[in-house]
């Protein structure tokens, strides 16, 4: 069964192609869309998409966005969207230094433990690309 | 009658003046096509949120849908953000806009509503400034920004929420100009918010409306960090339809001054001639009635 996958980003569309299965950086875990998924709507952390097309894994960096997951199509809707090649690094240190400084500043517990998140994501986000 | 001197020296300005707009002209060709090709590359996003949202509102608005979906439940105050370009030179560009953008006010203000306005570009801010300046109550700036990035229009989109959060206002419209082809730009008015989804096609509507989406985290919090989303990505699309419109309305004006400038060339060099010619003729009768009377 045809399963297409489209990455895009407010400035272009990055990916779209047929492919065997996603793995999504859910917001709460990660999650695999493969041909077949139940309909799901789902936001996105700061992380790395994995596509595989016959036994070839390609990976792009997004940081935020939405994943649109039909049983024929997964579609992503990213904040900002990169192959690790061609990533910003600067964008992503100056989000991590930004969380930083707003965890620092705030006092409200709900946004202490939401923005520890989005850091948790980020760091492991930057040594995942690290090598790159 | 201007003397044969003045006439060179008007000649030669007037030919400088044809080479800049010439120049003009072409610059904006050039800035035209990367303009057109950013507004096309950003176009699969919107369309897909536009998807999205569609999909999402088709199942029911729930009940705790965010405020910038379901409208404040009034519309007396109302924000305009007028999108127009930093730079003058390119025909009726800014003004139509403008014009749209004031009509808009004053009806509003005609039936007593409140009218707030933040202005993008600064082209539009100096032409509603003359009859709005109380009324402005933020100016973006634009003109350092090389190539216009999503980011750019997320900072518009994050102000006008966090005053829509503040409760400043109820209703906000953009205004900005449609790029349909070089000649032709059209003025356009787009509220945002309240977000009204666009009403799905005939060949859609079977397949996304009736689908159980499931949310993660939840479907408030999707449509919490959605509708903010969408809103930037209209202010993006907005800009870069404004872009491409600036440089098309710009080619096209410095097209005509060329053309204008040209004939003016023609016509003062016929003149010149003219001129140059009856002062040889008279300087010829005058040598010849002056050999005769010897």
């Amino acid at each position: 069964m045809a399963f297409t996958f489209e990455l895009v980003s407010p400035e272009r569309l990055l990916v779209s192609r047929e492919v065997d299965s996603v793995v999504v950086p859910a917001a709460e875990g990660d999650m695999t869309a493969m041909p077949n998924h139940a309909p799901t709507m789902s936001a996105l952390r700061a992380g790395m998409v994995t596509v595989e097309t016959g036994g070839d894994k390609e990976q792009f960096v997004v940081l935020g966005g939405f994943a649109d997951v039909q049983p024929d199509s997964c579609t992503i809707l990213a904040e900002t969207a990169a192959t690790p090649g061609d990533f910003d690094r600067d964008l992503l240190t100056s989000r991590i230094e930004e969380a930083q400084t707003r965890l620092k500043e705030t006092s409200d517990d709900d946004e202490r433990s939401e923005l520890e998140e989005v850091l948790g994501s980020l760091t492991t986000l930057n040594e995942q690309i690290l090598p790159a | 009658m201007a003397n044969l001197k003045e006439l060179r020296v008007r000649i030669a300005s007037v030919k400088s003046t044809a080479k800049i707009t010439k120049a003009m002209q072409m610059v904006a060709a050039a800035k035209l096509r990367r303009a057109q090709e950013a507004a096309e590359a950003a176009r699969p996003y919107s369309q897909r949120m536009g998807k999205v949202l569609a999909s999402l509102a088709g199942g029911g608005e729930p009940a705790d849908a965010p405020k910038l979906m379901t409208g404040t439940g009034s519309d007396d105050v109302h924000l305009l953000v007028v999108c127009t370009a930093e730079r003058g030179l390119c025909g009726g560009f800014n003004s139509s806009i403008a014009r749209l953008a004031r009509d808009h006010a004053r009806r509003l203000l005609a039936n007593g509503k409140t009218v707030k306005f933040i202005c993008v570009g600064k082209k539009g801010f100096d032409i509603l400034r003359r009859e709005f300046s109380d009324k402005i109550i933020d100016r973006v700036d634009l003109r350092n920004v090389k190539r216009l990035g999503f980011a750019d229009a997320d900072a518009i989109g994050k102000k006008v929420i966090g005053l829509f959060e503040d409760g400043q206002f109820d209703v906000c419209t953009l205004f900005y100009s449609e790029f349909e082809n070089v000649v032709t730009q059209v003025p356009t008015a787009q509220q945002i918010i309240p977000a009204k989804p666009e009403a799905l096609t005939d060949g859609e509507a079977d397949t996304g409306s009736d689908v159980l989406y499931e949310y993660e985290p939840s479907e408030a919090d999707i449509l919490r960090s959605l509708i903010p989303r969408n809103i930037s990505v209209q202010i993006f699309r907005g800009l870069l339809e404004n872009a491409a419109s600036e440089q098309g309305a710009r080619m096209s004006a410095m097209d005509n001054a060329t053309r204008n400038a040209n004939d003016m060339i023609d016509r003062l060099t016929l003149d010149y001639n003219r001129q140059r010619q009856a002062k040889i003729t008279t300087e010829l009768i005058e040598i010849i009635a002056g050999a005769e009377a010897l």
